[in-house]
């Protein structure tokens, strides 16, 4: 190795060279995992909470009922968000809507997004929304009232033991749309 | 004016090791401020939002600011003397590297004194609590970008010197463990480091750009930033541990009067764990609700690492086996790791099954767990190797009974301090809460009074270094019988301030 100093400096830079780009490679990396994240998600079915349930072709299980209870929340948000009812019965399999109403108390334009979350858990996917308000960002001028419906089965596969299916949306604002404060 | 200009290996190593020292001091007085609160329960010393902010920043400080610096100081000092080069390859480019540390420690602390003080997120960053905090989140993520910038040119450094820069005869299968090591380290970092700067850049523009990378209201997903940030942060685990490995290897030969067992094996055990690291980093995240197939599969990746670690092992016990073993200071080190280290082991072990994580996810036993490789594991070989080489740095001897009582105060203490801590977790203490019910008293006082004793017995261990620098007796060239590389068989004690200028000839 024993190679001139002028020739071993040029392949000291060369070399550095070298890594500095898989160091900038794996920055561009870093990012690359997010659409992949997202492919890989929508491939394995998970984390589709905010997707539309195609309408299933199924009997309405007149043999159990299931309550619902409904809830609301903000999140940071000047909105005031509830829904008309607290609670309804319904038979697995059946169509049913509720609404919810929403109050924009700010003096200027804010939009929201609402993301929905079950009690227990795993209900949630026998909770099949065919129309929502959660698949959409929702604007709202300043002092707007909105009413929204939720259009939603519960799938008869749903387990015997769950009874009761809490459902809960928060309404999150969506920053640089709307001015935030 | 010379130790901001330098651009010799060994000034910069002595920075690296007295700047790690000072972090390690910092981080230890927060550790101690965090188990002053849990001495008892309710809350006494601290709010809960200081409380966040004091674990927060001992877990930055002490993984980015001790851990990481002592073992680059290790590289800059030994890795140009193992291999019998004149200095670092780029030299200047080194004194960069170590110089953006005091300003991202600066900033660290700065966000203390932010409106909203610093991130009380935990060292781990996640979403989205990162996107609500104040300024201090802002000057944690520049930090981080600044720390990973040094490590990133750091790395390319000792990967060129290594390479590049050999004595004629030194092949690669020739070199000591420790330059094999940091050869693997120095990878890792490169090919991970940018991966967590991209994470806390999309942090950056969602807080203040109006991206939603991790924003659930704008169609982000905060799961997201916990699979970028672990794709980094397993990795990472092993840039921390495998140069302690690479110091122990070192160290055991030398105290067994044998060279290393398995030479080649430890190598490619090394590249092993390397490789796996980069596909197990979800098993951080097994309660996040991905499907039944990915926690197998990180689970059973996550298991294979236990082969190469246990070949490790097993190499360094039967280096031991009939050696002439002798335990001064380092050698207690280095069988303080082997016991520490592998029960640290066997804990990440259980932690890698997944119905048991889900008991225990986030509770102290994973505390316990992560200590026991963290300090056990990469401090006490970091221990080990400077009472191992300080006597080749300063030329004079460190006080040998001083030494001693520092180790077994330090492994006395470590253990108070963390095995009651698997207690705690086992029966269901949460990490990164403040207070606790009743019944975890007694095992939390006993932790706590371990950390006060690790933190005073660390003063001795400054006050051993200070008396040797100052007035140990002159030591030999080889003051370790068994030691064989080439800083003990071809430069004098102390070594001269340029060393290797002709490169020495291997056989």
């Amino acid at each position: 190795m024993s190679v001139d100093k002028a020739e071993m400096r040029q392949e000291n830079r060369r070399l550095s060279r070298r890594l500095a780009i898989v160091a900038v490679a794996m920055f561009g990396f870093g990012f690359a995992l997010v659409p992949f994240y997202n492919q890989i998600c929508a491939a394995l079915g998970v984390n589709s909470i905010v997707e539309k349930s195609e309408p299933l072709n199924s009997q309405i299980d007149s043999t159990r009922t299931v309550t619902i209870e409904l809830d609301s929340n903000t999140h940071d948000l000047p909105w005031r968000f509830r829904p008309l009812v607290s609670h309804l019965t319904v038979h697995p399999g059946e169509l049913a809507t509720v609404e919810y109403e929403v109050v924009n108390v700010r003096a200027a334009p804010v939009t929201g997004q609402a993301v929905p979350s079950y009690g227990p858990q795993h209900a949630g996917e026998y909770f099949k929304k065919l129309e929502c308000f959660c698949f959409t960002q929702q604007t709202l001028a300043a002092g707007e009232t909105r009413r929204m419906p939720v259009t939603f089965v519960v799938d008869p596969r749903l387990p015997r033991d769950v009874s009761t299916i809490a459902v809960s949306y928060t309404f999150f604002e969506v920053a640089g749309r709307g001015g935030k404060s | 004016m010379r130790w901001i200009t330098t651009t010799n290996h060994k000034d910069i190593g002595t920075l690296y090791l007295w700047f790690s020292f000072i972090m390690f001091s910092v981080g230890g007085l927060m550790a101690v401020g965090i188990r002053m609160e849990l001495f008892s329960p309710g809350l006494q010393v601290m709010d809960p939002d200081f409380f966040n902010q004091l674990t927060t920043m001992h877990g930055l400080i002490m993984v980015f600011g001790a851990i990481m610096p002592v073992f680059v100081g290790f590289a800059n000092w030994q890795i140009p003397m193992m291999i019998g080069a004149p200095d670092m390859a780029f030299a200047r480019l080194n004194n960069w590297s170590f110089w953006l540390l005091p300003f991202a420690a600066t900033l660290l602390v700065l966000s203390f004194f932010m409106p909203g003080g610093a991130p009380g997120v935990g060292w781990t960053m996640y979403a989205p609590l990162t996107v609500q905090m104040g300024i201090g989140m802002d000057l944690t993520i520049f930090a981080v970008h600044i720390l990973g910038m040094s490590s990133i040119l750091g790395s390319i450094n000792i990967i060129t010197t290594i390479l590049n820069m050999r004595a004629p005869g030194m092949t690669l299968m020739k070199m000591p463990l420790f330059v094999w090591t940091w050869l693997i380290t120095a990878y890792l970092l490169v090919a991970a480091m940018p991966v967590l700067a991209g994470a806390v850049t999309m942090t950056l523009t969602d807080r203040h750009f109006g991206t939603s990378f991790f924003n659930a209201a704008g169609g982000g997903d905060p799961v997201l930033y916990q699979h970028v940030f672990w794709f980094f942060g397993h990795p990472e685990v092993y840039i921390i541990a495998l140069p302690g490995f690479g110091v122990i290897s070192q160290v055991i030969p030398a105290f067994s009067r044998k060279p290393l067992f398995g030479y080649a094996s430890m190598v490619y055990a090394t590249s092993a764990i390397a490789i796996i690291s980069f596909i197990v980093w979800a098993h951080h995240m097994y309660t996040v609700g991905m499907p039944v197939t990915g926690q197998l599969f990180f689970m059973y990746a996550t298991m294979l690492v236990a082969v190469p670690t246990g070949v490790k092992v097993f190499n360094w016990v039967a280096t031991m086996w009939k050696g002439s073993l002798t335990f001064e200071t380092p050698m207690l080190f280095a069988c303080g790791f082997l016991f520490m280290f592998t029960l640290g082991g066997f804990t990440g072990l259980v932690l890698s099954l997944v119905p048991i994580d889900i008991q225990v996810h986030d509770t102290y036993y994973v505390v316990a767990h992560f200590h026991y490789v963290m300090v056990a594991g990469a401090l006490f070989a970091a221990f080990a190797g400077i009472y191992f080489w300080i006597p080749k740095w300063t030329g004079h001897m460190y006080n040998e009974t001083l030494g001693k009582i520092h180790f077994w105060l330090t492994l006395v203490f470590f253990n108070m301090i963390f095995f009651v801590q698997h207690f705690l977790g086992l029966a269901g203490m949460p990490r990164r809460i403040p207070d606790y019910p009743l019944m975890f008293e007694t095992w939390n006082k006993i932790s706590s009074l371990g950390a006060f004793g690790m933190g005073l017995a660390q003063l001795l261990f400054l006050y051993v270094v200070i008396d040797c620098i100052r007035k140990g007796a002159p030591a030999p060239q080889k003051p370790w019988e068994g030691a064989d590389s080439l800083e003990w068989t071809h430069l004098p004690t102390p070594v001269p301030y340029h060393t290797f200028e002709t490169p020495p000839v291997v056989k």
